[in-house]
């Protein structure tokens, strides 16, 4: 840490970590749901519990976002953040409307459209939270030094921004409303998301391995070209069969089966940095995250998408648990893992700790990992069944939902696992390692 | 082509290439996607072969022919732009660029008047699978001649060497790209 501004990022990893913990609680609760029906049903309808579940997950992911560009922004720009206080203010009343439409939906408060369930009052919250963000941090690198990662990283988050506006949209046409609905979940996560995606590993790598700011900014260039070139028009795989005309058919399938080129290009970035980089880090932690995370990223992201995104193959495949299998890795991959790498990278520093509980952290990225991968295989395995007899053999919804009770159990132990994963990484992150252990880490650095 | 790859340095093996390496990406990409399209294209003909001897004997060869030789001739005009622009004459080099330009525009004109007599017709992207892809991919042509357009207008208000280079190259790429659909499209029975 260099600037003292870049303390304000605690908050929001704090936070992030917090939601984290309550989107898999949330996650497990409905695997059991599924395994045993009338769980909670009074308390906790599968819907309600599905909204806090996603909904923890994308505020927590942003969360985390906004605390990424607090730590990398000052530090890039070189100058002290424009106002930490705005940012305190801006955590506190995210945090605030977040926990609001929680409440809110645990007394059935919520507008319907999936993913954009929040009342229209917390949307227009939202959009004050993203404008104070967004001043702040443009302010910062304003009045700092330009680098291209902090021009990428801010060409996403004013993305992230402009394209949000679109959920106030909901047209009575339910054509039009769904087109403009995948203008928000779609241009977030395979287009904006992917830039902010690509400047934080592009600073990971820089920070972790030491190669040249000049050979990372080519790759960053090359990714990001390549992300807008497939992923904007790759929305179409989306328009199949919602109503748009048919050519979508063709537009999406070309495009999309393409958005696994940058993701596959992040790979090899991340790979030939370390390989190239001279500098061994100590925080062996962050560089395993990094790593993981444009690894996972390609799998989660890249393969499983092409797996279901040529329209021949969606035609059958279409809302199965293929899409649940591919939804829940490239999540894990792409922005938890970017998150965890960033706040394993970030927190020591903050807290001027030296890389601490390393093994416990690396535990945490082995256990959940092992379990979002079973998770995604015990899925994948569920949706190809699922759309066999459902979309091949003709059989009825809930016969086939019954043919699916093994992979389900598997999925919810699969859930459990990766709960636990996930506990050890928020702990070794809060928590302070014991002397001896800091000892031996610390002496790591004089190598 | 040593002077310009040493003005970058450190794009691995876009480095040999004239102009600006991001450009290249983009042409790759473009191939790519042209590329899966004429894929597509000949996939599907093999499957419905009735359907598109038919669309294609609506097509106006005369029209994609008189294209072709338009846009390369524009594709000439443009490389002597650049060698204009190499020998540092900026005059001659806005010459040919304009040239390169109107030639472009002839181009777009012809295609209109063509979208024009298939509309009269009552043929649009919905009429069957050959014309949803004769629409696509010549639209998407189309559109890149467009860009085309603007980057040349780019290059004739800054014409350096790279610039120049850059354009051209983007330019080439789209008169590539029609001299294998006019014959994957218009031709091939």
């Amino acid at each position: 840490m260099k600037y003292q501004s870049q303390r304000v990022a605690l908050y929001y990893f704090a936070g992030a970590l917090g939601l984290f913990v309550a989107q898999i609680l949330f996650g497990v609760i409905m695997g059991t749901i599924v395994v045993v029906p009338n769980f909670l049903s009074e308390l906790l309808p599968f819907n309600i519990a599905r909204m806090i579940h996603t909904n923890a997950l994308i505020v927590w992911l942003l969360m985390g976002f906004f605390g990424c560009a607090y730590y990398l922004i000052p530090e890039e720009s070189e100058t002290e953040l424009y106002s930490p206080k705005l940012a305190i203010l801006q955590f506190w009343l995210f945090l605030f409307g977040a926990a609001a439409a929680v409440v809110g939906y645990l007394f059935r408060i919520h507008e319907g459209r999936e993913f954009l369930e929040q009342p229209l009052w917390i949307k227009l919250a939202i959009v004050v939270v993203a404008l104070m963000f967004l001043f702040n941090v443009s302010m910062t690198v304003l009045k700092g030094r330009k680098t291209a990662i902090t021009n990428v990283l801010l060409l996403g988050l004013w993305g992230i921004a402009v394209f949000f506006l679109f959920s106030l949209y909901n047209p009575s046409n339910l054509i039009l409303d769904k087109m403009f609905w995948w203008w928000v979940v779609h241009l977030w996560v395979e287009g904006v998301w992917e830039l902010v995606m690509a400047s934080v590993l592009a600073f990971l790598m820089i920070k972790l391995t030491g190669v040249d700011r000049e050979v990372v900014e080519k790759w960053l260039y090359i990714i990001i070209s390549l992300t807008l070139f497939t992923g904007i028009l790759g929305t179409g795989h989306h328009y199949y069969w919602i109503g748009t005309p048919a050519y979508w058919q063709w537009i999406g399938s070309i495009f999309s089966a393409l958005e696994v080129v940058p993701f596959f290009a992040m790979v090899i970035f991340t790979f030939m940095m370390v390989w190239k980089g001279g500098r061994s880090h100590a925080n062996k932690a962050a560089l395993l995250w990094s790593l993981g995370c444009s690894t996972f990223a390609f799998f989660g992201a890249g393969v499983w998408g092409f797996l279901h995104t040529l329209a021949p193959i969606n035609y059958v495949t279409h809302g199965t648990q293929v899409t649940a299998a591919h939804g829940h890795l490239a999540f894990y991959g792409a922005y938890v893992m970017l998150n965890i790498a960033m706040f394993t990278y970030a927190m020591p520093n903050l807290l001027k700790r030296e890389p601490y509980n390393q093994v416990l952290n690396m535990w945490g990225f082995w256990i959940t990992s092992s379990g979002v991968t079973f998770m995604t295989f015990a899925l994948t395995f569920a949706g190809v069944v699922q759309a066999h007899l459902q979309r091949v053999m003709g059989m009825g919804f809930m016969d086939v939902q019954d043919q699916l009770g093994l992979f389900y159990w598997m999925r919810l132990g699969a859930g459990v696992v990766t709960l636990l994963g996930v506990i050890l990484i928020v702990w070794s992150l809060a928590v302070p390692g014991s002397a001896r252990q800091a000892g031996r880490v610390a002496a790591q650095p004089a190598e | 082509m040593t002077d310009h790859s040493e003005a970058h340095g450190g794009w691995g093996a876009l480095d040999h290439l004239p102009g600006n390496p991001l450009m290249w990406v983009l042409i790759l990409s473009e191939l790519v996607v042209f590329g899966a399209f004429f894929v597509a294209f000949s996939v599907s003909r093999v499957l419905h072969p009735a359907m598109f001897l038919a669309g294609q004997a609506k097509l106006d060869r005369l029209a994609g022919g008189v294209n072709t030789m338009l846009l390369l001739t524009s594709g000439l005009a443009a490389a002597l732009a650049v060698s204009a622009c190499a020998a540092g004459d900026t005059r001659r080099c806005r010459r040919w660029l304009a040239g390169a330009g109107l030639l472009g525009v002839g181009f777009l004109g012809v295609k209109l008047a063509e979208y024009a007599g298939k509309a009269s017709q009552g043929i649009g992207i919905d009429t069957d699978t050959f014309f949803t892809l004769f629409y696509l991919m010549t639209g998407f042509h189309a559109a890149h001649v467009i860009l085309g357009l603007v980057i040349l207008a780019v290059v004739a208000w800054k014409p350096s060497l790279e610039n120049a280079e850059t354009g051209a190259a983007f330019w080439h790429m789209v008169d590539l790209i029609w001299v294998l659909l006019y014959p994957i499209v218009y031709l091939i029975r």
